[in-house]
Formats: structure tokens, sequence, C-alpha cells
């Protein structure tokens, strides 16, 4: 990828061919003088690296550096002395809490992506249509998206309480069993799975909706005159359309199921007995109230490589789309 | 044709009843803490709309943390970064995509990597790197690791290849440099992009938590998320009064913006080509 555009024709680039400023080109900017004139005999390459640099070393400087410490860090024994080693990585293969995070990560990653994009896409096809009261609509199903993601939980920590929650007195007044549903081990990982579907499903609607409006309208037109069914439609039309969508929300919904850990904090704190405990508020916990920095970090290179795996799928993925549209 | 009008009417009327159905739950808990936080504590969980409306529980919530503070320094703390994201943003998104030049490539991937790692995934080594800048518990401090936005540079980069070749060659020939380029012709086409990541970036800290919780200790640097969460958290037993005027008043300032502006804020999303 990176010989890419080197070998080939600079068909996209070509016809903005700046007029090199090394050639007699440049002169023809006579009359001005002065700073700008002395910034214009930089070359294009050197020009677009002092762009870049200012974005690229705040990038690099708040990930890659701190990346590349935690490496470091992690690697550190146990212990007393400066000898390097996996301890950390040992105790980590071992460590029930670390699998317990983990596992509930991938099950909560696996679990919301999916449910939110789906409900979002059939919120995006319901209110794409001339419906009365589209715009409440609208409103109605993107607010939640809006509110800090602290706010939500303390919303639903409001609906999930034993004694006097929502859920639990409506299952009572229809005859049903009230249920301790941030206190089990069994219903908590659900709990906060609901939570976190009711919040980000509208924010996947605006992509969808988005992508909707991509659509040329006579593939609509042409499935209406040949008298296709609407399920047919969005099979054959609107589906494979938004393909595009789907994977954009979807890498942008499973980056933030591994980095939003705040309805952890206000809803659960990881429990009951770590049963809702996730890989980044878990090296919270080993960072700072138990101060273990070298094993958070061991933890945080295991939750990098995730990511940067994911990240290079996602490129594989894009790849098309961004080079041959 | 044996699918007449009968059917696809009855489909319509099962999708508009689907679609309220849905927004109705997706609204619910929110007008419900409304109501509960304007509620007096004895009558707050009972449905009649008749007695018992109050604005106790809001003012003492609301005197008991400097919420001022918040406030405020939530607001500069978004104005600041966002003007920041968008300003390198451009730049860098202008090298991608009008200039060839060795690395480019290189470049590019590095910054679709970063749409992945955030800094608050490297959250002790980025207290560690920010406290030795002695930035800890500053408002910059907040917003240091989050200056260059990924995403800010993709989505810019996507929209400044759209930019037609002709109107770029047409402002060189008038003598443009290659900022006032930029300036004259990339950022007035690309200002849908540019309004949508601002929206997203605003909401996005504002209602941002876990770093400013670790970076920040005291009351003059806490943005509003990190203020409320005593009145949220489970800990001391659930204070079911101050835990929704709380919420309430974290949310109504950024919902009354967001409710006034919807429409424009939906239509620039949909214009900014983020799909």
């Amino acid at each position: 990828m990176a010989t890419h555009d080197d070998t080939t024709p600079r068909t996209e680039d070509a016809p903005s061919g700046a007029p090199d400023p090394t050639t007699p080109m440049g002169d023809f900017h006579g009359p001005r003088r002065g700073p700008l004139h002395l910034a214009r005999r930089i070359p294009d390459r050197v020009f677009a690296w002092l762009l870049l640099a200012p974005a690229l070393l705040f990038l690099a400087g708040f990930t890659v550096y701190p990346a590349i410490s935690a490496l470091w860090s992690s690697l550190q024994e146990p212990g007393l002395g400066s000898s390097i080693g996996l301890g950390h990585y040992e105790y980590m293969v071992n460590d029930p809490v670390f699998r317990r995070s983990l596992i509930n990560n991938l099950v909560f990653s696996l679990v919301t992506v999916p449910v939110s994009i789906a409900i979002a896409m059939a919120m995006a096809i319901m209110i794409n249509k001339e419906i009365r009261g589209r715009g409440l609509l609208r409103l109605a199903y993107f607010t939640p998206a809006m509110l800090p993601v602290v706010a939500a939980a303390a919303i639903w920590l409001l609906f999930y309480q034993p004694n006097f929650g929502l859920i639990n007195r409506t299952a009572e007044a229809i005859g049903l069993q009230g249920q301790n549903w941030l206190g089990s081990p069994g219903t908590v990982l659900p709990a906060l799975m609901i939570m976190m579907i009711w919040h980000q499903a509208g924010f996947f609607m605006l992509f969808y909706l988005a992508g909707l409006q991509a659509i040329p309208p006579e593939l609509n037109e042409a499935s209406t005159l040949e008298g296709a069914g609407r399920w047919y439609h969005f099979r054959r039309v609107i589906f494979p359309m938004l393909m595009p969508t789907t994977l954009f929300a979807s890498i942008v919904g499973l980056a933030n199921s591994f980095k939003q850990v705040d309805f952890v904090f206000v809803m659960t704190s990881g429990g009951p007995n770590n049963a809702s405990s996730l890989l980044l508020y878990y090296i919270w916990q080993s960072a700072f109230p138990q101060r273990q920095p070298d094993y958070a970090a061991a933890v945080t290179v295991v939750l990098v490589a995730i990511l940067v795996g994911l990240a290079l799928i996602q490129i594989r993925l894009l790849d098309r789309r961004i080079h041959y549209r | 044709m044996t699918r007449t009008t009968a059917l696809p009417r009855l489909s319509d009327r099962v999708e508009v009843a689907t679609a309220w159905l849905l927004g109705a739950l997706w609204i619910a808990p929110l007008l419900y803490v409304f109501w509960a936080a304007l509620r007096e504590p004895a009558v707050a969980l009972v449905f009649d709309p008749t007695t018992g409306w109050t604005f106790d529980n809001l003012v003492s919530v609301w005197n008991a943390a400097p919420f001022d503070q918040y406030y405020l320094n939530t607001v500069l703390l978004v104005t600041g970064l966002t003007t920041a994201q968008i300003v390198l943003g451009t730049l860098a998104a202008y090298a991608l995509a009008r200039y060839t030049f060795p690395g480019r490539d290189a470049v590019f991937v590095f910054v679709l990597v970063q749409l992945m790692i955030f800094p608050e995934i490297l959250l002790s080594e980025n207290f560690r790197l920010v406290s030795l800048l002695g930035l800890q518990d500053t408002i910059p401090g907040i917003g240091l690791p989050y200056l260059a936005s990924a995403l800010c540079i993709f989505l810019l980069r996507q929209s400044f290849k759209g930019v037609p070749s002709e109107l770029v060659e047409a402002a060189e020939l008038e003598g443009c440099s290659r900022l006032e380029t930029l300036w004259k012709v990339y950022v007035p086409i690309a200002r849908p992009t540019i309004v949508a990541f601002g929206l997203v970036s605003v909401s996005f800290h504002w209602n941002n938590f876990l770093w400013p919780l670790v970076i920040t200790r005291s009351d003059e640097s806490r943005p509003i998320t990190v203020g409320i969460v005593r009145f949220l958290s489970p800990e001391t037993g659930i204070d079911f009064t101050s835990l929704t005027a709380g919420t309430v008043i974290v949310v109504a300032p950024l919902l009354a913006v967001f409710v006034i502006a919807q429409r424009q804020f939906v239509q620039s999303f949909m214009r900014s080509g983020i799909k």
C-alpha cells in the first residue's frame, strides 16, 4: 500500500499539478513580496510535511509514545530490581479478574454493536419516509445519544433499582418476580448492554440517514415500477447500498465498546464479583486504586494489541472504498 | 401483480406503529427523569400530575457543588479543543489530499490506525506524561492528548478529495499561495464536514468522563461530567431526588441547544459525507 501511489500515474493529483516554484513559472507571481513570497519557494513535499507536523506530533505524542512506554513498563519484573521479563504477562494469564474482564468485554462488544446497528438501520429506514411526526421521532431516537454516558447510566441505575426501580415495579404489577438486576452476576452484564444499546442506536441512525440519502432515487423508482415487495427491495437494494455505512458504524461501535466504560463507574464499579468489569475499567483499577501501574501497562498492551488488530482489519476493508472509489 | 394496494397499506401502518412504539421507548427514560427531578420526594414515583411539583431538588443539588465553575471549565475545554482539532486537522488533511510526497501513504495508514487508539486507552501512561509536563489538574491538561484528532483528519481528507481540480487550478493561476488556496477553495467546500465534525467533537468532549476524572483533582479544573458523579454514584446509597436532579443539571444545557439546533445538526451531518 505504501508504494501504491508512487508507481501509478498521478491521475488524482495531476490536474492540481501546482507549478513547481523552482521552475520559471514561479516568477509569474511577480509583485508579491515579503514572507509569503519566501514561503512559496518551499518545495511541495517539504510544505506537506510542515502541514502534517503539528498533528503528527500530537498524535504520536499521546498514542505512539505512551504505547511504547506501556510496553516498556509492562516488561519490568514485578517486585524489586530493574530486571526485564514477562512476569506481568505470566500473572495476567492466570488472573481471573483479567480473564473475566476480557470475556465480558468481548461479549459486550459482540452483542451491543450488531444489535445497535440493526435497530439504527430500522429507525433510519422508518423515518426516511414521509410519515407524520417525522421530526419528533428523529428527536426521540437521537436524544439519548446526546446524553453523557454517565447521565444515561444514572437514568438506568434508577430503573434497575431492586426496591423502587421502575422495571421491578412494572414486573410486580403484572405478577412477575422482581430481580436485583445490577446486583446479580447473571443479569448485570445484559442490563448494561441494554443501557448501551439505548444510548448509541440513535447515533448510528444518523450515519444510516446519511447513507440512505446517497441511494440514487432511480433505484427506488425501478423497484416500485417492477412491483417489488418491500422486503425484497430492502434485501436487494437498500441493504447492499448501506454496506459501507454498516462498515463505518461497526468500526465506530467496536472502538466505543472498548473505550467507553463510564457507565461501569456509575452503575456497578465492576461488580458484583467482577461480573461487569471491562478491560479499560480493569486498567484504571489496577493503575490507580490498586497502584500497580506496571501491571496496568501490561493489560494496556493487550488492549492496544486488540485495537490495532481491529484497525488493520478495518483498513483492509476500507482500502477498496478509499482508493478505488 | 398479486401484491395490490391492500397489503402495502397494512404494512405501512405496521411500520408507522413500530416507529412510534420505538420512539416512545427511546424517549420515555428521559421524560421520566425530568418528571422525577421536578417532583417532591414523597410523590416522585406517583403518577399524579396535579400536585407535588417543585424546584427544590434542582436548587439543593445546584447549591451542593460549584456548578458554575464546572460549566465554565467545560465550555473553555470544549471550545478550545474543538478549534485546535479543526485547525490541526485541516492542515494535515490538506497535505494528505493535495500533495504527493514520500511517506504519504504510510502517514495515512498511521492516521487510520489512530481511529481506534484513543488517549484514554493509554490512561496511566498519558497520566504520567501530562503530569511530567506539569499540566496535571489543569484544563489544558485535559485537552492536550486530544489536540490532534484522527477522525477530523480522516473526514476532511475525504471531503478535500472531492474538491474539483479546476477550482484549485484557477485559484493558483490567480496567484493564490498554497495556504490561500486552502482557505479560499478547500475550506468553504468542506464546511458541512467541518460543522458536523465540530458538533460531534463538542458533544464527545462535553460528555467525556474517564480521562478528565483521572487527570483532575480539584473543582477548579473539573468539567461537569466529572463534577456531577458524586451525585450519581451508588456508593453512598441511592438518593433518588439528587440522582434525577443531578442528571437534569448535566444534560439540560446541551439538550436545549440540541433540540433548538437539531434540524441543522442532522442536515449538516447528512451533507457532510459522514457515512
